[in-house]
């Protein structure tokens, strides 16, 4: 008897704590809305508010009036939406090979992929640049999009998945049936390893939407940015003296990811557990 | 990292000794295949590292004619103050947010654990700090810092204490920079620790209980040793990250010093080592000495990278 009660009065407790943490994960977000519907005066003054007000539109009206908020949020639709497909095509076919085929100099190859791995970005930031003002991409969104086409990450997981998901029979059996390659990868692997796409869709089109930066300095007329850079940029200039209009910015330029996030939470979290402990 | 996510790729099927070679030929296709990925590096990656080692052998401004400087731009490297003081406040603000963070996830993680209902709904709410956008947050918890209408003051003066000049103060910066820091990745590492925690078999604890052992003991003595490959991959993680930190302090100090928007604030107190070389490469168009930053930056990841892959390793002989 004594000892259910123990268990829990135990279990209250962890709740009791667990839920604490969940408060301060969301306090941010919750903070943000609050900022977002105030006017700067009454963020100013003390002591601080805690409740929501009702000044939200009047803030998204000077935002939108400041910067071309939908104009960068296209920006990054374009950048996130276009890398997330050429990474989801080039990594999976090129993980296709590395996990279901021999050829000469694999080893050697899949190796270079996994010290590319660890090469810092701020090491080929220089050359980039002077490679991409040559090819005159400085300035717009190519200069985003072409460097990250396809990342030594996405083959490197997309190998592990497909080398236990596509079985060798199914293989052989397309190839008797007289299937190409191409085929085999298009209507043998691509079928199977669907939830292996989505996480890595999901996850490349949030590290994309939240890069900042190299379109920081890639992005150089101020009026062709990412969402990330205009908001940035929205800081800088007003930073000291709107608050409520960037705070309304900040928020509302988390809305997209939080949708994307929550589509994807599921497969997000399992999935990026299961590749820490393999 | 590598060898924490993969063992070394195993080749099972010995095509070699029972078929001929043909050559590129039979195998065009696969190489074809992965030919995007090494095209995009060779342009993107490799061409640029070698590049940046020749471009911090000159002096040039990205625009003019090279000028032959030898080995003088890591001579001066090595003699900056400025550089160091860099590398100084990563370490210290690295120290600051990864500690506490795994400190906290690992709690967090074993309390998960032990709890069997809304475990879907707190490793959703955990996590989601991770996915939101550094700058969007930078600019929230600027707001949460600020001196004059901040939270955190509001707090500390309605208990009586003295309020801190958060943003402007060596100390403040730095701590309000991990606080950002260890929010946003505390949930992360929660939830890979507790896929660490799920893959433990009941069998030992149930033995430990059985032997008589207290849930500390059963801690340090089952659940720790059988973390550690899971404890090492998310200290390496946060190691590579953490020393090359820049979208944190860039955005919640840009606004607060005068010389530089990668200034790292007042006396560049957050100055880290990428805002260091953001600033001497992209506001000084320093580009010689930029790409001899990059290299230092380089070696002080590796360095601090191996340091604490073998204090954690010599732990686990002991």
């Amino acid at each position: 008897m004594a000892s259910i009660k123990g268990t829990r009065s135990r279990g209250i407790a962890l709740h009791a704590v667990l839920v604490v943490g969940l408060l301060l994960s969301a306090f941010p977000f919750y903070w943000a809305v609050i900022m977002s519907t105030h006017t700067t005066s009454e963020i100013f003054s003390y002591p601080p508010k805690l409740l929501p007000s009702s000044h939200f539109l009047q803030n998204a009206r000077s935002l939108f009036d400041n910067i071309d908020f939908f104009g960068s949020m296209f920006n990054s639709l374009l950048v996130a939406g276009s890398v997330t497909f050429l990474v989801l095509f080039f990594d999976s076919l090129a993980a296709f090979v590395f996990a279901k085929f021999q050829f000469p100099g694999k080893n050697v190859l899949f190796a270079l992929l996994m010290v590319i791995f660890m090469v810092p970005a701020q090491l080929s930031a220089i050359p980039q640049f002077v490679i991409m003002a040559k090819l005159g991409w400085i300035g717009s969104m190519t200069a985003l999009i072409v460097p990250a086409a396809a990342n030594a990450f996405g083959i490197f997981w997309m190998r592990q998945y497909m080398k236990t998901a596509i079985h060798d029979e199914l293989l052989d059996a397309s190839r008797i049936d007289g299937a190409n390659f191409l085929r085999q990868y298009w209507h043998v692997a691509l079928p199977v390893v669907r939830p292996g796409l989505a996480f890595l869709g999901i996850f490349t089109f949030m590290g994309q939407w939240n890069d900042y930066a190299w379109p920081l300095i890639a992005l150089t007329n101020p009026d062709n940015v990412t969402l990330q850079v205009a908001l940035s940029q929205l800081n800088g200039t007003h930073g000291t003296t709107d608050y409520g209009m960037v705070m309304t910015g900040a928020l509302l330029a988390l809305v997209p990811l939080l949708i994307v996030f929550a589509i994807g939470a599921r497969q997000i979290i399992g999935d990026l557990a299961k590749g820490a402990i393999k | 990292m590598a060898t924490a996510l993969d063992k070394p790729p195993v080749t099972v099927e010995t095509v070699s000794t029972t078929r001929p070679r043909t050559g590129f030929r039979k195998y065009w296709h696969l190489y074809a295949a992965i030919s995007p990925f090494y095209l995009l590096f060779l342009c993107f990656g490799l061409i640029p590292v070698g590049f940046s080692l020749y471009v911090s052998l000159h002096r040039w401004d990205g625009l003019g004619s090279m000028e032959w400087a030898g080995l003088s731009q890591y001579q001066y490297l090595l003699g900056d103050t400025d550089f160091w003081n860099s590398v100084g406040n990563t370490i210290i603000i690295w120290a600051l947010a990864t500690f506490p963070m795994i400190f906290l996830a690992m709690v967090t993680a074993v309390m998960l654990n032990s709890a069997v209902r809304f475990k879907n709904v707190y490793r959703f709410a955990y996590f989601l700090p991770n996915v939101t956008s550094v700058v969007a947050i930078a600019i929230i918890f600027g707001s949460v810092f600020s001196t004059n209408f901040g939270l955190v003051n509001a707090f500390l003066q309605a208990v009586g204490l003295d309020q801190v000049a958060w943003l402007n103060t060596p100390w403040g910066i730095k701590i309000a920079i991990a606080t950002l820091m260890t929010w946003q990745w505390t949930g992360y590492n929660a939830i890979i620790f507790l896929a660490g925690l799920q893959t433990i078999p009941s069998e030992l604890y149930e033995a430990a209980r059985m032997d008589g052992a207290g849930p500390v003991q059963t801690f340090f003595r089952i659940t720790l040793p059988m973390m550690r490959p899971v404890l090492l991959f998310v200290l390496i993680i946060s190691t590579v990250t953490g020393l090359q930190s820049f979208s944190e302090p860039q955005v919640l100090l840009q606004t607060t010093a005068n010389d530089s928007t990668y200034a790292g604030g007042p006396g560049h107190s957050g100055q880290t080592m990428v805002l260091y070389f953001f600033q001497q490469t992209f506001d000084n168009n320093d580009f010689g000495y930029g790409a001899a930053v990059a290299w230092g930056i380089f070696l002080v990841v590796i360095i601090f990278s191996i340091v604490n892959w073998r204090l954690v390793q010599r732990r686990g002989e002991d």
